[in-house]
This record gives C-alpha cells, structure tokens and sequence, in this order.
C-alpha cells in the first residue's frame, strides 16, 4: 500500500514536471506576447522610442556599408592605376618607342603608352587652356612619358616594379598614382577606428533610451508590481515582461535603422553607379546582405535586452509592498 | 501552524508598533485579531508576510523561523499564505478571471488546471458569472470577493485577511465572514484583523486583541479551545 503511492506519487511529479516544464515555455509565450500587445497599445510613444533607437542603430550601420564599400572598391582599384615614366629629354621618339615595346614583353605590363612632348603640349593645350603659356617658352618644357598598366596592385610588388623602372637609362623618374589608393585605405583604417567609437557611444546611447523608457513603464505599473510580489511572484517573473519589451524595443529598432539603411542606398544606387561608371568600373553597391542584417537584428535585441536587464535591476528591487 | 515568540517591532522613527507580542496558533485555528487602529493588527499580519521583519523576538510559520529565510525564499513562502487585503489588491486592466489565475500564473500551472481551479474558486465565492467582467465595474463587496478568490485559488494552509469587512455594510460583512468560516471548516487556519467587534463576538471563536502594540487579551468564545493537530 505504502510503496503502491510511492510510486503513484512519483508518477505524478513527473507528470507535473514535465507539465510545469512545458507552462515554463508556454508562459515565456505568453509574456513576450502581452509585453508586444502592452507596446503595441501605445503606438506613439512606442514608436518614438523605436525611432530613437532606430536612428541610433542607424549610423554605425550606415557607417559599415560605407566603409565596407569603400575598401571593396578600392581593392579592386587597379583598373585605374597607372604607372607614368618620365623620360630623359635626350632620348628619341624611336628610342621611347622601343622602350616601350620590351616594357610590353613583361607579364606585369598589360598596356604601354608613349606620349611624345609634343603630344604632351598639344594635350595640355588643349585641357588646361593655358596653352599661351607653353607657346611664350621658347622651347617646350615637358618630357616624353611612357604610361603604363600594370596587370596586378599588390602594393610591394608596385613598388618594386617602380624601382625598377626608374634605374631605367632613359627614364628619368617613375611615378606611381596609387598613392591616393594607399591614402584611402589609410584614411579608411582612421575611419574604421572612429566608427568602433562611435558604435560603442551609440550603443551607449540605445541602453540609455531603453532603460529610461523601461524605468517609466516600471513607475507606471508600481502598483501591479507590489501586488505580483504580494501573491508570490519572484523578482525574475516581475522582471520578465520588462525584458521582453526592452528586446522588442531593439528589434523594433533595428528593423527601422535596417529600412532606413535599404531606403539610403537604394536612392543612391543610381548616381553611385554613375559615378562608378565614371571611373569605367562596373562595381555594385554593397548592402548589409542577409547575414549582416540577422547579426543588426540580434545586436539591437541585446541591446535592448540589456538595457532593460539594468533598468529592472536598479529599480524592480526598489518596489516592495509595504 | 503560526507562533509569535516575543516579538517587538519598532518602525524606523520610533513608533513601536509591537511590544513582545507571544501567541500561538495551531493547525486548522479560526482567531480574530483585533483593537484600535494603530494598535498594531496590520503590523502583525506584515510580520507573517514578511512585509515587515520584526527586530526582537521570533516568528514561526508553519515551524519556519522567518528571521532566517533569505529573501530569495520570500517569493516562494508567500505562495503558501492566501491574503485578504482591504483595499483589495486587485489589478484593474485585467478582469475578474485574471485576477484569480495571477497566483496560478506565477507559480507556473499548465492551463487546464489552473483554469479548473480559477473556476472552483470563483464559484465558491459566487462570481463565476462574472468571470469576464472587469473589476472597476463591479461592487465593493464583489471586488473583495474577488480578493478571497484570489487568496484560496492555489489552497494554502494559512489565509491571513487584514479589515475585510471594512467597507461593507453589516449583511454583507457577515457574509464574508460565513465565507472565512467555510474555509476554516476545510481545514484552513485563519487570521482576521478587524475592528468590528460587535461582528466578531457573535461569531464565538478566539480572539486577540491588541492595545498600543501588546497583546492585552486573548479570549475564547467558543465553549471549548481547539486542540492543537485537530482541525475543525
């Protein structure tokens, strides 16, 4: 009899465990869904909590993209780098353009141009406008250039490449513009810098506005509070509601910084391509792309998550019945 | 089931709410706490609560000593204590129904059983027709019916219920009472503070009474004191 409900009485707290395991679930449901219904029912204020956090999150998304494309693009510069050798003025038409010729033999050399100092005036005549000024000299005073190609930029290879060049007999001085592609990537790596700062800052600024707006929800609903803690509820089922709705505040966020982001760079799509167009690449503007956009989505849940988590902490213990 | 070993409590400012208060009372006891306001019934009932934490003496509940459970436990100790407030305690954005489930909800039942028990405990206090209505809409002596509701839904051992009656006209106070009386029937060892003592003494079981924070009497109307393990 005795070991007869025993075993029965196993049998059942099994049962209720695994029924209270699975109300456990049922009951996160349920909260989460009232948290969105209770922020759902006050659409201005919730949207305007929304929008500052989603302006927040906005910036350094906006600032990824750019950046991400930015260094995409200029990976891909050496379309347009160029090599310019200055000749010695000694040397000949026949001379420049033989030079020319063996410098084309090179694998590292996709295209060799000889432009003579006569053509170089008549260039310069022709977009400067100041062509009056090379006509008063008596001799002119601009060297033949050879303008080169090179088939791969791998900035050490360049420079090399470049050395070499330049001991050439008939050159006198060899340039590579690629320097402006190491300034970008340098004044990218000084951007990348500041835009970690400024996610952080703004990152700040998202737990800021979430633990605010969660603390006045906490003020508004006091006196529910006291009476949840009158009839048994913990601190974590108190707390529960507040954290759902700070995680739907950085959802909600981060799905307006995300249409934003779309908007932006779908307005921009068509006079980027243009300019792109310019520079005669055929280079696409880069969104945030799927993953980029889930870990957005995630990070401004946390982020409200977290910010609420602080609220709740600082101010939930704070309200006992008295 | 409920012992006070002589305690004191004096509120932060010098009021000295109780002084040395020594009383028991057993399993499945009906008593009722009376005296002036200010005389230290809500004190007392905090102290069971653990609203409140006395600074002499000790409180035993249910052969717990209060002075020792760390306020993690607290959540959990208050589960097993039903409350009747005065001004209710309700929550008036949800309606009848969800106030009594509250209890249930934070202790995790699946949905069919605290329903079951929602319903039970709102027929026992005659407002299962109500179920849908919304507190505000309803009379004082039904939001405190809901109160009592709320208090029983999850069948503690202990109902502590602090002026009940206060608001209520005469019949209906002695209704809640006959209510109070058919809980204690089951076996639920309560604790009523209240001032009506016209109403109390009619219904002939213990009664203490409080004066200025000490325990002046402690009377039977009963013929005969309960026994302690025996419920009534």
């Amino acid at each position: 009899m005795n070991t007869r409900k025993r075993a029965s009485g196993a049998k059942q707290s099994q049962r209720t465990a695994r029924g209270a395991l699975q109300s456990h679930w049922q009951q996160h449901l349920k909260t989460a869904r009232e948290s969105l219904f209770r922020l759902l029912s006050t659409p201005a204020a919730t949207l305007m909590t929304i929008a500052v956090i989603g302006i927040a999150l906005l910036l350094p998304s906006a600032l990824y993209v750019s950046m991400n494309n930015l260094q995409a693009l200029s990976g891909g510069i050496n379309v347009g780098s160029q090599i310019s050798l200055y000749l010695n003025e000694d040397v000949t038409y026949e001379e420049a353009f033989q030079v020319s010729e063996q410098l084309l033999q090179r694998d590292q050399i996709v295209s060799a141009e000889y432009i003579s100092p006569t053509q170089a005036a008549a260039e310069f005549n022709a977009h400067s406008g100041l062509g009056d000024v090379i006509d008063a000299l008596e001799s002119n005073p601009l060297p033949g250039v050879i303008v080169l190609s090179p088939s791969s930029i791998d900035s050490t290879a360049a420079s090399a490449l470049l050395e070499e060049l330049g001991s050439l007999p008939e050159v006198q001085s060899a340039q590579l513009d690629l320097q402006w592609v190491e300034r970008l990537q340098a004044f990218l790596q000084l951007a990348q810098r500041a835009s970690t700062g400024l996610m952080l800052i703004l990152a700040l600024a998202v737990l800021f506005v979430v633990g605010n707006t969660i603390r006045l929800a906490i003020e508004g609903r006091r006196a529910e509070i006291v009476v949840i803690k009158l009839v048994g509820g913990t601190n974590s089922y108190v707390a529960r509601p507040f954290l759902y709705a700070g995680a739907l505040y950085g959802l909600g966020g981060s799905i307006l910084a995300w249409l934003l982001l779309s908007i932006i760079l779908l307005s921009l799509r068509g006079p980027a391509n243009e300019l792109l167009a310019l520079y005669s690449s055929d280079y696409q503007l880069q969104g945030l792309g799927t993953a980029n956009s889930l870990v957005l989505f995630v990070l401004g849940s946390l982020l409200g998550w977290l910010g609420a988590f602080i609220s709740v902490r600082q101010h939930l213990a704070a309200i006992e019945p008295r | 089931m409920i012992k006070f070993d002589n305690v004191s409590k004096r509120y932060p400012g010098g009021h000295q709410a109780l002084s040395q208060v020594n009383f028991e009372l057993v399993d499945g006891e009906m008593a009722f706490l009376t005296g002036r306001s200010g005389a230290g019934k809500s004190t007392l009932l905090k102290l069971i609560m653990l609203m409140e934490k006395a600074q002499q003496g000790q409180v035993f509940v249910n052969g717990k000593n209060l002075n020792r459970m760390d306020a993690a436990q607290i959540p959990f100790y208050r589960r097993r204590i039903g409350v009747v407030f005065q001004d209710h305690q309700l929550l008036f954005d949800r309606n009848v129904f969800d106030n009594v489930a509250l209890p249930l909800q934070i202790e995790g039942y699946p949905k069919h059983e605290a329903d079951r028990r929602v319903r039970a405990a709102l027929d026992k206090v005659g407002l299962l027709k109500k179920e849908k209505m919304l507190p505000i809409t309803l009379s004082g002596g039904e939001q405190q019916r809901i109160g009592i509701a709320r208090a029983v839904v999850n069948r503690p051992k202990i109902l502590l219920a602090d002026e009940p009656t206060g608001n209520l006209d005469p019949e209906l106070a002695a209704e809640i009472m006959h209510l109070f009386e058919q809980f204690n029937q089951v076996g639920v060892s309560m604790l009523i503070a209240s001032h009506d003592l016209s109403l109390i003494t009619r219904l002939k079981h213990r009664i203490l009474t409080l004066d200025k924070g000490r325990l002046i009497q402690d009377a039977y109307h009963t013929a005969m004191p309960p026994q302690p393990g025996v419920s009534r």
